[in-house]
């Protein structure tokens, strides 16, 4: 039932810009400390605790998730163009299970 | 006010002066009373110098952006910026980010490299209560540079 990620990188780009790529991941991110209302036993934590985006192969970001990143974790960063491509993004959830998604650009 | 509530107090003030001189400190007396599953400036400080490997961090080239009242702490947009050249010699290579008053310090750990061309990351963070966000930056470099954030939570978002 997991949603499809969102990632927005933009499709053209001139060499040696400064491009933002944004990121939104559908995830709960249980955080472990909640309690169950009617059992009153805690929810065991679920969340996303890795997430990588690569250009062509080369890690460009990472990022070691705990549980204070709000649900749904959503990334903004910079990177810089330097030649034409594929952005690729992965999220690890607890428990090893990944997802993925990637993005196309074109520099000119 | 009573004996007893005189001992903490003190005792606290004590504390404070002898952890580490992060002007940050001022909030340490506040959240005494609840000693529970807390984080505290003190743990902050602990983890950030795990992450830094005991090296001090220099106030300064690090801009935290917080909204300065969040009222609803489960999400709350968090914008980290390094002034940093970001080039192959000179670059930032990891942001820590923690939360002086939620249940754990640790927010998030970026790993950044010069690819990125700027040094500046955006995300969504729980916040418990009203509390200091700080973060440290790590330089390729080996310096650590810290900058701090208050937050004010109307509704805290850390459930429990």
């Amino acid at each position: 039932m997991a949603k499809k990620p969102r990632v927005k990188v933009p499709k053209k780009a001139s060499s040696g810009d400064i491009i933002q790529i944004k990121t939104l991941m559908s995830h709960k991110m249980e955080t472990g400390v909640r309690k169950d209302k009617k059992t009153g036993k805690l929810i065991p934590r679920k969340i996303i605790n890795k997430f990588v985006c690569k250009f062509n192969g080369k890690e460009v970001m990472s990022a070691d998730l705990h549980p204070a990143v709000a649900a749904n974790p959503y990334f903004a960063f910079f990177a810089k163009a330097t030649e034409s491509g594929t952005f690729d993004f992965e999220w690890t959830e607890d428990g090893g299970k990944t997802i993925t998604a990637s993005g196309d650009i074109t520099v000119s | 006010m009573s004996k007893d509530k005189l001992k903490t107090a003190v005792l606290g003030r004590r504390q404070m002066l002898k952890s580490v001189g992060l002007g940050a400190l001022a909030l340490a007396g506040t959240g005494l009373g609840s000693r529970s599953a807390q984080a505290t400036p003190e743990k902050a400080n602990e983890y950030l110098s795990k992450m830094t490997s005991g090296v001090a961090g220099t106030q300064g080239k690090v801009t935290v952006k917080l909204p300065e009242i969040a009222e609803n702490g489960r999400t709350v947009p968090i914008t980290v910026t390094v002034d940093s050249p970001m080039t192959d010699g000179d670059y930032v290579k990891s942001v820590h980010v923690v939360a002086e008053g939620n249940p754990n310090p640790e927010v998030i750990s970026f790993n950044l490299s010069p690819a990125m061309g700027k040094a500046e990351v955006s995300t969504r963070m729980r916040l418990g209560k009203t509390q200091n966000v700080r973060a440290a930056a790590i330089m390729s470099d080996g310096s650590v540079f810290t900058g701090t954030k208050e937050v004010k939570v109307t509704i805290g978002g850390c459930g429990g």
